[in-house]
């Protein structure tokens, strides 16, 4: 470090960047973020963006419709390719919600202030995430209505779940990581519903948050437990969230097909997770901050700070290919060698460059300050790697089915209208339901930016 | 002792966290036990001034976590071994490395389970209605406000006397908690 420079977590440093705008009290980050849900008035914009993610959400019923009534068939895919579209969608869903746990979980536990106003919307978008990813396996078995199979029940026909299997696993991850993240969210609601609850003037709306508050009055005692449960679901959820993409990875790596059979995949999994998911925080929260006004809260440093952690998570991910690589050409397995062959010069390639520079060379541009802080940029950048991450899902299924053990096994694989249809649609459902959200529940956490203000207001004394 | 059904008790009401936790310190060496604070986020300390000991929550999310382990391994185990068994090829029945996935999810869900619902329960949350809600300036208790209720229960209230000590200790808003 050059003289005269201060350390970087020095006094100094964090007032030019805060986490917090100055000048904050209790009464004001409650009238501000509540103001946004009780009292501003619907903007035009919301309308209209609402509208155009409505449309595409009805895009995705008309598609799923479509294929209760035809069947797996309207897809493009077929033997040797059985997964296409939904597994690669689904586990990029999934992978995008790992952000809001790692926010909220993570970071909670190790006391970084700068999650406090990016929690609840991470969160959100973890539970969103997760309905999108929800419904591809389902729909992928065909037959949806005959889903409950995957479930233990006992059934007249005494038949059980085959628990060996990653698949199985898989159902049992993610349900347990959708029930989880519901849980976290809702309990760190619950104070904000009963500000909501007092605050609102209408009755009806009185009557709704009174309902979702449970008679939370803040009481010592009750944030006494409260605190004790936050920080075990804290500590609960750091490890699910690390589980789950690690038994996804299982549904490949598990399998023997070339490409697929490498122990590198959780870790690696994990990290494309993260770094998928933080671009998608950053994608929601620079149009959120702009609409909203929320630049106080959602300051510079936490944008730095995501783009950080894009950048470290972006460079595992860059570490996972480049042993990928490795270790199929050191191996020696001529299936291995194959597959890296394939990648490179295989009909599926462009996909793979273009997976390479969405996810390992743009994301370079944020070694510098001014990419950090170019908003435009980073924005940009976030829909990059978003492009990126869902890149690396479809060639991890597509090439490696496409190319089997045997010549005569192998195949080509390309989507159709119903395919895209029911992908867009799952976005639009994804952005409706953020819409949604915004609208009706405070997208930041008011009980913890008042404790962040109880903090800076002790730190300035 | 003065006991009188129809008040819950006495409440004041604080400015900043720092006024609360005073208070809270002041009206326990005065000997109160009956009393509560009331914050629209935990205020660090308060707990210690109130005497609170360690909760239960870890406990039952320790006892949530067991079950679910347990359950989660003992489960695969009946259904694999006992009651579904597969002979794939010779291979045995307790093949217990593939039922780790599930066991391990299924301890997240059974703890992560005990404590919200434990924490909720011993809350003794959903509750609708509270006395302390018939305080008219209570509704900023969800914001700005700190309040601190000493309940007509404590053996040593009364009305006037409990009113003038919270005064005494810097309370904007004395008021009356009725108890209907």
């Amino acid at each position: 470090m050059s003289a005269g420079q201060p350390p970087l977590d020095s006094p100094e440093i964090r007032r030019l960047t805060p986490v917090l705008g100055p000048g904050y009290t209790y009464g004001s980050v409650t009238d501000k973020i509540s103001a946004i849900v009780l009292t501003r008035p619907t903007s035009l914009g919301w309308f209209v963006g609402f509208a155009i993610a409505f449309s595409l959400m009805g895009l995705m019923t008309v598609a799923i419709a479509w294929l209760v009534i035809k069947g797996t068939g309207i897809w493009g895919i077929n033997i040797p390719i059985g997964w296409g579209f939904a597994i690669v969608n689904f586990v990029w869903w999934i992978g995008i919600g790992h952000a809001g746990t790692l926010i909220s979980a993570i970071l909670f536990l190790l006391n970084q202030k700068w999650r406090t106003s990016i929690n609840r919307f991470a969160e959100a978008m973890t539970l969103f995430a997760v309905a999108c990813a929800g419904i591809f396996p389902l729909i992928h078995t065909g037959r949806p209505w005959m889903a409950f199979y995957m479930f233990p029940y006992p059934s007249t026909m005494g038949i059980w779940p085959q628990f060996r299997s990653p698949i199985i696993w898989d159902v049992f991850a993610v349900s347990t990581y959708g029930t989880v993240s519901l849980m976290f969210w809702f309990v760190g609601l619950l104070p904000d519903l009963a500000t909501l609850r007092d605050r609102s003037v209408q009755k009806p709306m009185k009557i709704i948050y009174g309902m979702l508050a449970m008679g939370w009055r803040g009481s010592a005692r009750h944030w006494h437990r409260y605190q004790s449960a936050y920080l075990l679901l804290a500590g609960l959820a750091t490890p699910l969230v690390l589980s789950v993409h690690s038994v996804i990875s299982f549904d490949f790596s598990i399998a023997i097909v070339p490409g697929w059979h490498t122990t590198i995949f959780p870790p690696y999994f994990v990290a494309g997770a993260i770094y998928s998911g933080f671009a998608m925080v950053l994608t929601i929260a620079i149009p959120l901050r702009k609409a909203y006004a929320l630049e106080d809260f959602i300051t510079m440093r936490h944008l730095d700070n995501m783009a950080k952690v894009m950048l470290a998570t972006g460079l595992i991910v860059a570490y996972g290919y480049f042993f990928e690589f490795f270790f199929s050409l050191y191996s020696g397995n001529k299936f291995d060698v194959f597959l890296v062959q394939q990648r490179l010069h295989g009909p599926y390639a462009p996909f793979y460059f273009a997976l390479i520079l969405c996810n390992i060379l743009t994301p370079q541009l944020l070694w510098f300050y001014k990419m950090r802080h170019n908003v435009v940029m980073l924005f940009i950048m976030s829909i990059v790697v978003n492009i990126g991450m869902w890149l690396e899902r479809f060639v991890i299924v597509v090439i490696s089915l496409t190319r089997d053990f045997v010549p005569s096994a192998w195949g080509r694989y390309s989507p159709t209208f119903w395919d895209w249809a029911t992908f867009i649609g799952t976005i639009g459902m994804f952005v409706t339901l953020i819409f949604l959200f915004v609208r009706v529940l405070p997208a930041i956490s008011i009980a913890e930016m008042r404790e962040l203000v109880a903090e800076t207001s002790e730190e300035e004394k | 002792m003065e006991r009188r059904s129809h008040i819950y008790g006495v409440m004041g009401e604080f400015a900043t966290p720092e006024q609360l936790t005073h208070a809270v310190e002041k009206v326990r060496e005065a000997g109160y036990r009956r009393l509560d604070a009331y914050a629209p986020f935990p205020v660090e300390g308060l707990s210690q001034a109130l005497g609170l000991k360690r909760n239960l929550v870890p406990l039952i999310t320790l006892l949530g976590g067991l079950a679910g382990g347990v359950g989660g391994f003992g489960f695969q185990y009946w259904v694999a071994a006992i009651t579904y068994p597969m002979n794939i090829g010779g291979r045995p029945l307790n093949s217990w490395p593939a039922f780790i996935p599930v066991t391990f999810e299924l301890t997240i869900l059974g703890a992560s389970l005990a404590a919200v619902f434990g924490m909720l329960a011993l809350n003794k949350l959903p509750q609708p209605h509270h006395p302390v809600f018939n305080v008219h300036r209570f509704s900023h208790a969800s914001a700005d406000r700190f309040f601190l209720c000493i309940e007509a229960r404590d053996p040593k209230f009364h009305l006037a006397d409990t009113a003038r000590l919270l005064q005494s200790l810097h309370a904007h808003h004395v008021s009356e908690v009725s108890d209907d």
